[in-house]
């Protein structure tokens, strides 16, 4: 009996990923979520600028590879020419939260029905572990080798509580996968935001606080642990938005 | 004649492009294109089409790109500064061989510029579009009737050749009124297996792409794009002849500033002076054989443009400077009289004499 | 050939005017364009467009010695009198226009069209009524097709604009002035 086995959705290509990378689980959650919910044969991936650029390699479906920043605006365009598809961005913090800002707001705001899985690892990583929007306060970097200083630069964005006060999203939340509990919540999290899309209850956003070890100059393990002690603090998991609780807004 | 009507050159292009099979537009307000935009948003979605007013150029070139890779016919319009934000997504495009119809109802630059015609945007269409070795077909209208008819083709190559058809118009055709009649036949449609449908579980997956890490396959994939290129060139180039048989002077015109230089023509004539027009209707791709083979018959050509001067360097290039060519130009959104243009063609003809 | 420059202040119905001659050319089976001036002037300020009605094709669109210039406001006439073809026409709307044109190697014409589009009860139809005197003098609309175009351009839904539009018509047709 097979116990344990690679989602169906999921080629047999060797991620590229550095050792202790959290792209990998993430990567596993979508295909899991894709497989569970029968949805493989009709749903269409956008791939970021980033370190999951190559995305279109590991996942069996159908990819298009958008240009930095701009998968929600793809992913716009092909949800509108093929409703019926499943279409869903994955992105990472620069990608997504800088270059990308403003398509990830308007796209929310529309309400579009597409899921977006957003990689909030607090540093560009593809390009060699730059300041990201995301990066925290004093957290040092390639351009912040002094520490992000606020006074200079400003301070990280939110990008899960900023999301939540539009009317446009259906649902929001954020989680992480730096423990196994949390691995378990950021699956139920990212199949809930497939299956919103599913059931045409539109714009869906999972934010996945993860970890950087080669950029953040740490093991994996520390990496993790960094997750618990320095992000989590600052950007605080739960349930951000979803309109199918009564109460609005809550919060874990 | 009577089944035409009297449409202005926006909405004449916007009906053909429903005509077409287009289904989804995608853009941005800017003057003076915003007739298309409006057009659309007031008839697609009476016909099952999506109309959407996108946050910035940028975002609706993108979303062109998701429907385009969705297969379907779809398109986009601007003006000058918002083409210039479109270039990001033109490079994509280009490098994910997908078709698409762009349109840029030119007014002048640069910068904010203003918002009467021009043509100062011929390098951007021809030449700079956005990063990296492509093209665009490039068509050039001259009348409202040809921005419909051109509109058609354009999708037809876009498809055929997967790759980003343009339309250089201006605020003078998008404006104007005049009869068009919009009965266009049979249009070809194009199977896109290549599109990102949902696999079906029944096929291996479609990637739409343009990340070659490895320069060997990059080179490999741009060489195969430009052999693409060739066979446009060979095969698509288009040309409006007028009273060429036996001109002394050539006018090399396109658009607006073409339909000034007939004036020029007849005027010329008039005083016994044996003036032509070659227009270009494609810009790219251009049509050098013919310039290169009116080089042997005339002594002086005349480039009309509404720039400081931008397609002469193609004229030159074309004719390899074989005879003089005298520019006779406006620009900022000022447009020149018959009686600058034939000006130019005594001057020329003072020059370059009869053949 | 005729190159015909309508031009006023913005809400004038410059264009429409400019629609209506165009239209009927098409109708007649001419070659026709027509060009407005677009832009910041359409809101409020000086609106003007270019017509063109020919039995061959037609090269510019833009009007720059108009055969029949149409002057609605004094800027219009102050703009483009000296632009007018040597034998061509010019019709002002002489109760807004104070002054004469000056050039005598053209026809003038004087009508106050707001004027009377008022007194008539026909507000913001003294575009019409200059049509109406302008399809007298100059020819380029015969009376008897006016009809048709009329209901070419102004839609069922908007059937009784058609009446009034024909009797502004009408008084710029029959004005003696």
């Amino acid at each position: 009996m097979v116990v344990f086995q690679k989602p169906k959705s999921l080629t047999d290509t060797v991620m590229h990923y550095c050792p202790g990378c959290t792209h990998g689980i993430v990567h596993r959650l979508v295909a899991e979520a894709i497989d569970e919910l029968g949805i493989e044969g009709r749903t269409i991936g956008i791939a970021p600028v980033g370190c999951a650029v190559m995305a279109y390699d590991y996942f069996t479906v159908d990819m298009v590879q958008a240009a930095h920043g701009r998968a929600p605006a793809v992913a716009t365009g092909v949800k509108r020419a093929n409703p019926e598809n499943i279409v869903f961005t994955y992105q990472g913090d620069g990608d997504l939260a800088a270059i990308g800002m403003a398509e990830t707001v308007h796209s929310a705001a529309r309400g579009e029905n597409i899921t977006i899985v957003f990689i909030n690892n607090a540093i560009y990583g593809m390009t060699g572990g730059q300041m990201a929007p995301t990066s925290l306060p004093g957290q040092v970097t390639q351009t912040s080798p002094y520490g992000r200083d606020i006074q200079q630069v400003g301070y990280p964005i939110r990008v899960s509580e900023m999301l939540a006060t539009l009317d446009g999203p259906q649902y929001i939340e954020r989680v992480a996968v730096n423990n196994v509990k949390n691995v378990r919540n950021a699956k139920k999290a990212i199949l809930k935001a497939f299956k919103n899309q599913v059931d045409g209850k539109g714009f869906s956003l999972v934010e996945v606080l993860s970890s950087c070890p080669t950029n953040w100059g740490k093991t994996p393990q520390q990496a993790l642990e960094l997750i618990e002690e320095n992000m989590i603090p600052y950007y605080p998991l739960g349930v951000y938005k979803d309109r199918d609780l009564t109460e609005g807004v809550a919060k874990e | 004649m009577s089944d035409k009507v009297l449409m202005k050159g926006n909405e004449a292009l916007a009906e053909a492009a429903i005509m077409a099979g287009c289904r989804h537009y995608l853009g941005y307000p800017i003057t003076p294109q915003t007739e298309v935009a409006a057009y659309m948003s007031k008839r697609l979605p009476k016909i099952g089409g999506t109309f959407l007013q996108a946050e910035s150029e940028i975002a609706a070139i993108n979303m062109v790109i998701g429907v385009s890779a969705a297969g379907k016919r779809v398109m986009t319009s601007s003006s000058s500064p918002g083409i210039a934000l479109k270039s990001e997504g033109l490079s994509y495009l280009a490098g994910c061989d997908l078709p698409a119809l762009v349109v840029n109802v030119q007014r002048g630059g640069p910068g904010l510029g203003g918002i009467q015609p021009s043509q100062s945007d011929y390098f951007q269409a021809t030449r700079s579009a956005g990063h990296g070795d492509f093209r665009m077909i490039v068509l050039a209208p001259s009348s409202v009737q040809e921005m419909a008819d051109l509109t058609i083709k354009g999708f037809e190559l876009a498809d055929k050749y997967r790759m980003t058809a343009m339309i250089l118009s201006d605020g003078i055709l998008g404006q104007m009124m005049e009869p068009v009649q919009l009965n266009f036949g049979d249009i070809k449609q194009h199977d896109k297996p290549w599109a990102v449908t949902g696999t079906g579980c029944q096929r291996e997956k479609n990637v739409i792409s343009s990340l070659y890490l490895k320069p060997e396959q990059l080179e490999d994939k741009n060489r195969e794009r430009y052999l693409r290129y060739a066979a446009i060139e060979e095969n698509e180039t288009m040309v409006e002849e007028y009273q060429m048989d036996d001109a002394d002077v050539c006018v090399v015109a396109y658009g607006a500033a073409a339909r000034i230089s007939k004036n020029a023509i007849d005027l010329a004539r008039e005083k016994g002076i044996k003036a032509g027009l070659i227009r270009p209707i494609t810009l790219w791709p251009f049509p050098k054989q013919i310039l290169r083979s009116a080089a042997e018959r005339v002594s002086a050509f005349v480039v009309t443009e509404l720039s400081m001067g931008q397609m002469i360097e193609d004229v030159e290039l074309a004719i390899r400077c074989m005879r003089p060519v005298l520019l006779c130009n406006r620009t900022g959104g000022m447009v020149m009289t018959p009686e600058e243009v034939l000006e130019k063609i005594e001057k020329a003809y003072s020059i370059g004499g009869t053949v | 050939m005729s190159q015909i420059l309508i031009a006023g202040f913005g809400g004038q119905g410059v264009l429409f005017t400019g629609r209506f001659i165009a239209s009927d050319g098409l109708m007649r089976g001419k070659e026709v364009s027509w060009l407005p001036s677009y832009g910041p002037e359409m809101r409020g300020g000086t609106a003007n467009c270019s017509v063109i009605i020919s039995d061959t094709s037609i090269g510019s669109p833009i009007v720059n010695n108009p055969d029949i210039l149409i002057a609605m406001n004094l800027p219009s006439l102050d703009k483009f009198e000296n632009a007018v073809v040597a034998g061509g026409s010019i019709f002002i709307d002489s109760s807004l226009v104070e002054r004469k044109a000056v050039r005598d190697d053209v026809k003038s014409f004087y009508i106050p069209s707001t004027a009377l589009a008022h007194e008539n009860g026909l507000e913001g139809l003294a575009n019409m009524i200059m049509l109406g005197k302008i399809i007298r003098e100059s020819g380029i609309i015969p009376y008897e097709t006016i009809s048709k175009t009329m209901e070419e351009i102004v839609p069922e839904s908007r059937i009784r604009l058609r009446a009034l539009n024909q009797k502004a018509i009408d008084i710029g047709y029959n004005y003696r002035g």
